[in-house]
């Protein structure tokens, strides 16, 4: 999917009716304050992330949206139903994947995809073992399948029946490199048919690269929500900018005006700066009047991973 | 019910596939079958009337109450149950799949010995047989319900294995098993008659085999009937997703109630 199409899904996701809506959400253990009064909204073919550390509190809110815990207050709405008090109205609407996924031990993958198929009263979906690499372990025992073979199982298995809202945990945690970005696929691929998408992970540059829209979670509160790219923006807003040239004389204490911090990597002068323009400008202004052949420049906005960090922080530090 | 019927065919395989299960249902029970056949009946010719009745209920007993309940804590802990949950499984199908399918190993198991006590070691057969398997198939309800509800109430595989055990060694020794009802003293009697066993052995003798009882037979079949609908009943009322779920409706203490038929059992008969 292109910047530009993602941009307009995001414009029409705002538009459309919301398929989830989590209205001052608070969930208890005993003393611990698991989730506390959490807002927030997914459109509907909307990729939604929710971030945070371990322990934040993105499992509660997404346990209590599948109806595997009751909410200590608040509202919440998936697809019209309250899971609070017709979470069996919603099993057949949504297809989750669990932090912890549990299957019987002796069950096959062919075994689980016709069982929770049937359950779903859907035909079972051969066609996603092979797709996501398990055809030939279809005859396999769960207990016998790698943890990265078992995640894409559970998420075969998740989205078998076709839901409208696909709530997935830490989908990604435990595979290889091959399965992320066939996982990455498939979610995509899901979204752009109008499913619904949450996704609660810990791995910033997959919410940054997946999500439509993010909510940070930091001790059971939302801290931030917003696109990556708004996120990032409204962080210390500085670009990084590495140079490398022959002779290096753009030294790592540079006087460009337009530079707040610097910093020196091997070969590399990095700055960062708000006005990106004026300081590349200058920095090759000034390559070329001491002669240095330019080898390499590379510009690069902040991450949503920095901007998690910067919040993290604050949080701490407040 | 195509999903039940899904469901039932894979715990049945499950059954098959595991090779604790397949001790329980079948490998402990016929062999030890195959021993109190070789050994017991030559040292106790009586025994022979009581071999095929009390070798089944040894086969449905392990099954059940020594197989079932760890499972069903096993899979409790491992979140399969909640697998289960989001994925549409009703909580009645998770109590009654293994329920029937240890019933059907059991049964399975209950078979074989029934048809090859009398040729194999020269034992009493039963009479009439029509009694013989309706009470052969309320024990394994009754036995499979305990068992389900030991699961349900259990914190841990540990704490199965005591409320089994509980069950199923006194039924072994003063539940008419291995000693006929009448020779056991009657001061331990009244103990035997809180134990399912007791019941099933006097059903047996009085309707399969036409022997003297010391329980009525038929109301030894409604105390069985009885003991398992209540003890079913308690396991749905106090059935949890999760351990952490704070939906239970009922306290854990409540499943002593499934003593109770029996207890009002020793008093009538």
């Amino acid at each position: 999917m292109t910047a530009t199409e993602r941009t307009g899904k995001q414009t029409a996701a705002r538009h459309g009716a919301a398929a989830i809506e989590v209205s001052g959400l608070r969930k208890c253990y005993g003393d611990v304050i698991a989730v506390d009064d959490i807002s927030f909204t997914v459109q509907r073919g909307e990729i939604f992330g929710l971030l945070g550390p371990n322990g934040a509190g993105k499992t509660t809110t997404l346990e209590c949206l599948e109806g595997l815990r009751r909410s200590d207050e608040g509202r919440l709405d998936v697809l019209g139903v309250d899971p609070d008090r017709e979470a069996h109205r919603l099993t057949d609407l949504i297809g989750v994947q669990l932090q912890a996924s549990g299957f019987p031990p002796t069950m096959t993958c062919d075994d689980a995809m016709r069982f929770f198929c049937s359950y779903h009263h859907a035909a079972p979906r051969g066609d996603l073992l092979d797709r996501l690499g398990l055809s030939h372990k279809r005859a396999t025992r769960y207990d016998e399948l790698s943890t990265g073979l078992q995640r894409r199982l559970a998420l075969a298995l998740a989205i078998g029946h076709e839901p409208q809202v696909v709530i997935l945990d830490e989908p990604t945690a435990g595979l290889d490199v091959a399965s992320r970005v066939e996982l990455h696929r498939m979610i995509r691929e899901l979204s752009e048919a109008g499913t619904t998408i949450l996704l609660a992970t810990h791995d910033m540059a997959e919410a940054e690269q997946m999500a439509d829209r993010v909510a940070i979670l930091l001790r059971g509160r939302i801290v931030a929500t917003g696109s990556p790219r708004d996120l990032t923006a409204t962080g210390n807003g500085l670009t990084k900018i590495s140079v490398r040239s022959e002779r290096g004389t753009i030294g790592a204490g540079t006087d460009i005006e337009t530079v707040t911090q610097t910093a020196a990597s091997d070969e590399y002068s990095i700055m960062f700066t708000r006005d990106i323009g004026t300081t590349v400008s200058a920095i090759l202004e000034r390559l070329e009047t001491a002669d240095d052949p330019l080898i390499d420049l590379r510009v690069e906005r902040p991450s949503l991973e920095e901007r998690f960090l910067e919040l993290t922080s604050e949080a701490v530090t407040s | 019910m195509t999903a039940f019927v899904h469901h039932l065919g894979f715990e049945f395989r499950s059954g098959l596939r595991n090779s604790t299960s397949m001790l329980m249902y079948y490998l402990f029970p016929l062999g030890f079958y195959a021993l109190m056949g070789v050994v017991m009946v030559q040292i106790n010719p009586d025994f022979g009337e009581l071999l095929i009745p009390s070798m089944v209920l040894v086969t449905l007993m392990a099954g059940t109450l020594l197989g079932l309940p760890g499972e069903l804590v096993e899979e409790r802990e491992a979140g399969i149950f909640r697998s289960f949950k989001v994925n549409g499984v009703p909580a009645i199908s998770i109590l009654v799949v293994p329920l029937l399918a240890s019933a059907f190993h059991g049964t399975i198991g209950s078979a074989v010995i029934a048809l090859t006590a009398g040729p194999l070691f020269g034992v009493t057969v039963p009479t009439n047989w029509v009694a013989f398997i309706l009470i052969t198939l309320l024990s394994a309800f009754t036995l499979g319900s305990l068992a389900v509800l030991i699961g349900v109430v259990s914190t841990s595989s540990r704490a199965t294995v005591l409320w089994s055990q509980l069950v199923f060694l006194p039924s072994m020794l003063i539940g008419g098993l291995m000693v006929d009802l009448e020779l056991i003293p009657s001061t331990v009697r009244g103990f035997s008659g809180l134990l399912p066993s007791t019941y099933a052995m006097q059903a047996y003798r009085g309707l399969a085999y036409g022997a003297e009882t010391v329980f009525d037979p038929t109301l030894s079949v409604l105390v069985l009937a009885v003991g398992g609908v209540v003890a079913f009943t308690l396991a749905v009322s106090l059935f949890s997703w999760d351990r952490k779920n704070s939906t239970r409706r009922l306290h854990p203490a409540l499943a002593l109630l499934a003593i109770v038929p029996y207890a009002v059992g020793t008093l009538l008969a």
